[in-house]
């Protein structure tokens, strides 16, 4: 462990000091303010949590995309998808003040709200405290189960070569696709969906899996910018690959307006009683502005920059707009959950919805980059990937 | 030196590798008449040869554009202006509604423009071309690599120009008649 036999990048160290930094402050902050209220630690430690379990879930995603497709794009992120999806355990630690704080957070939770209301007592058998805890520990569980034998048997493939375990990975990632879409789905309706319990929304679940994907990206190509000058890298990292990423993320912010989009158009169509008080609470009282900078900000901008060629194939652009994506993903989930969070009021940040998210956020990347070491960062013995590293690089990056 | 009825001269190469190492060669021995064919898109080939950037994504983009517009406008001059009708009390410029269909009319038209300036920048259908002369440049559709230099570059000169790209290490270099 002390001396790695592949090298690891100084970036990696650097990352992992600034990350525990950032995340020891972002914590002790948090939790300071939960000395004052509570309830509101734990809604803003949820908005974290929702976060950074999106950044990792859609890592898994995008890895075992890249396992059914092939694609030298996925080869060279592969170990830090991987490294990705290995920080669920992690984050089923950090839920644990939510599952210990259900009432203070959703009010299905709460006997005496239930009580006085039929329409909860009519969900009672899905929206229950036990099911809830016990879905939760599902999910989790097979996201690390996923996580750990797509990594397991990835270095496997490192020692042998073996098709054969290739086949077993892309047969892994086939059915595990199936089980992520369903785990999503109903995660996210457990999670964030039922802060508002009265409301629904069939397309809710890929809301959620389209964002998750973005923001793995976002971090992966940040990520892959800040990596490329050291080994084994350096010689990775080509244009093409750069571009191939660029491209996918463009893809990403289209579909995430699509589904953005299809949910709207649908509700504002039917204009129901039951449905359209969500949008309207999230386009008064202040955060209608939100709404605005999260149009032009996720989709408007970055659409119409990652149109360019030439900004797709520069790693250090492409990496400037997927970090300013990365913070705006974080902006739209805010939007999406926080209305709820904070009473069903006009816009109001407390000062834990930022420390939590930053708190988790460094715990979770002085993890990853913990992760990071444990294998090669680029994956040995992989056919498609020699074959492209032995082609001549391009004249000028 | 070239002589009549000459249109270049063609190399043919096995591997990808070779005619990317090649062409970058030809293009620094100052040839610019020059083009390659491969079976597939070989991504270094097209910077090896430092051909000038195709116009089409810019044709696309205003297609894209175009068609916004158009579609948009219809349905602006369609309900607001022309034929305002009340659905479900919704204002006349409903512009969620309006949404889908203006982004139909943009891949619409961005896809017309795509393949009719594919069409009209590449020149085809083109029912001759000379390269065709060469009897094995059908195999560049299936595993062969091909370099053609054209007699109009000015640095063409039959023997030079032979020598030189025999000395690429080609399968073969051929005369193709026009």
């Amino acid at each position: 462990m002390s001396t790695p036999a592949f090298p690891v990048p100084a970036e990696v160290d650097r990352l992992q000091r600034t990350a525990l930094v950032a995340g020891g402050a972002g914590v002790g902050l948090s939790l300071l303010g939960a000395v004052f209220d509570l309830g509101q630690f734990l809604r803003s430690w949820l908005f974290a949590e929702l976060f950074w379990t999106g950044v990792a879930v859609g890592c898994l995603s995008l890895l075992m995309i890249n396992h059914m497709t092939g694609g030298v794009w996925g080869l060279v992120i592969r170990r830090l998808l991987e490294a990705g999806g290995r920080t669920v355990p992690l984050l089923a630690i950090l839920f644990l003040p939510i599952a210990l704080g259900l009432p203070r957070i959703y009010e299905w939770a709460r006997p005496e709200v239930v009580a006085a209301d039929p329409v909860l007592q009519m969900k009672r058998p899905y929206l229950n405290v036990p099911f809830f805890l016990l879905r939760a520990v599902f999910f989790f569980a097979a996201w690390s189960a996923l996580a750990h034998f797509l990594s397991r048997w990835s270095g496997e493939l490192d020692r042998t070569g073996s098709l054969r375990v290739a086949r077993r990975l892309r047969g892994l990632s086939g059915g595990g696709l199936l089980i992520l879409g369903l785990t999503i789905t109903f995660s996210a309706v457990d999670w964030a969906m039922s802060l508002d319990p009265h409301w629904f929304s069939t397309i809710y679940g890929i809301v959620f899996m389209v964002g998750q994907a973005l923001s793995a990206m976002a971090l992966v190509i940040v990520l892959l910018a800040r990596l490329r000058g050291e080994e084994p890298f350096a010689e990775a990292v080509r244009p093409q690959v750069v571009h191939d990423l660029g491209k996918l993320m463009l893809a990403f912010v289209m579909l995430w307006a699509y589904v953005n989009f299809s949910q709207f158009l649908i509700i504002w169509s039917g204009n129901l009683p039951e449905e359209a008080p969500w949008y309207i609470l999230r386009l008064h009282g202040g955060w209608q502005g939100i709404a605005l900078l999260v149009l032009l900000f996720h989709f408007v901008l970055p659409f119409l920059l990652l149109l360019s060629r030439d900004l797709k194939r520069s790693a250090p652009t492409l990496a400037r707009v997927a970090g300013a994506l990365f913070l705006v993903r974080l902006v739209d989930l805010y939007w999406l959950v926080a209305p709820d969070l904070h009473h069903h009021g006009a816009l109001r940040v407390s000062w834990t919805d930022v420390t939590a998210p930053v708190g988790v956020g460094g715990i979770w990347l002085f993890w990853l980059a913990r992760e990071l070491r444990v294998r090669p960062l680029l994956p040995q013995r992989d056919p498609d990937l020699e074959e492209f590293l032995a082609q001549p690089a391009e004249g000028h990056a | 030196m070239t002589r009549p009825g000459l249109y270049g001269l063609m190399a043919e190469f096995s591997e990808p590798a070779a005619v990317v190492a090649a062409a970058r060669k030809v293009h620094e021995a100052g040839y610019r008449k020059v083009d390659a064919f491969s079976p597939y898109p070989v991504e270094a080939l097209t910077e090896a040869l430092a051909l000038p950037r195709s116009r089409l994504p810019l044709f696309v983009l205003l297609g894209g554009i175009a068609g916004l517009a158009a579609g948009y406008g219809l349905e602006y001059w369609a309900s607001v202006i022309e034929y305002p009708m009340n659905i479900g009390g919704k204002p006349f410029h409903s512009w969620p509604a309006f949404v889908p269909p203006a982004f139909e009319t943009t891949i619409l038209f961005a896809a017309l423009a795509a393949v009719l300036g594919m069409l009209a920048l590449n020149g085809l259908p083109e029912p001759y071309h000379p390269v065709f002369n060469v009897p094995t440049f059908a195999l560049a559709t299936k595993d062969r690599f091909f370099l053609c230099v054209e007699a109009t570059d000015p640095h063409f000169d039959l023997d030079r120009t032979w020598s030189f790209l025999l000395s690429l290490e080609p399968r073969v270099v051929s005369e193709v008649e026009q």
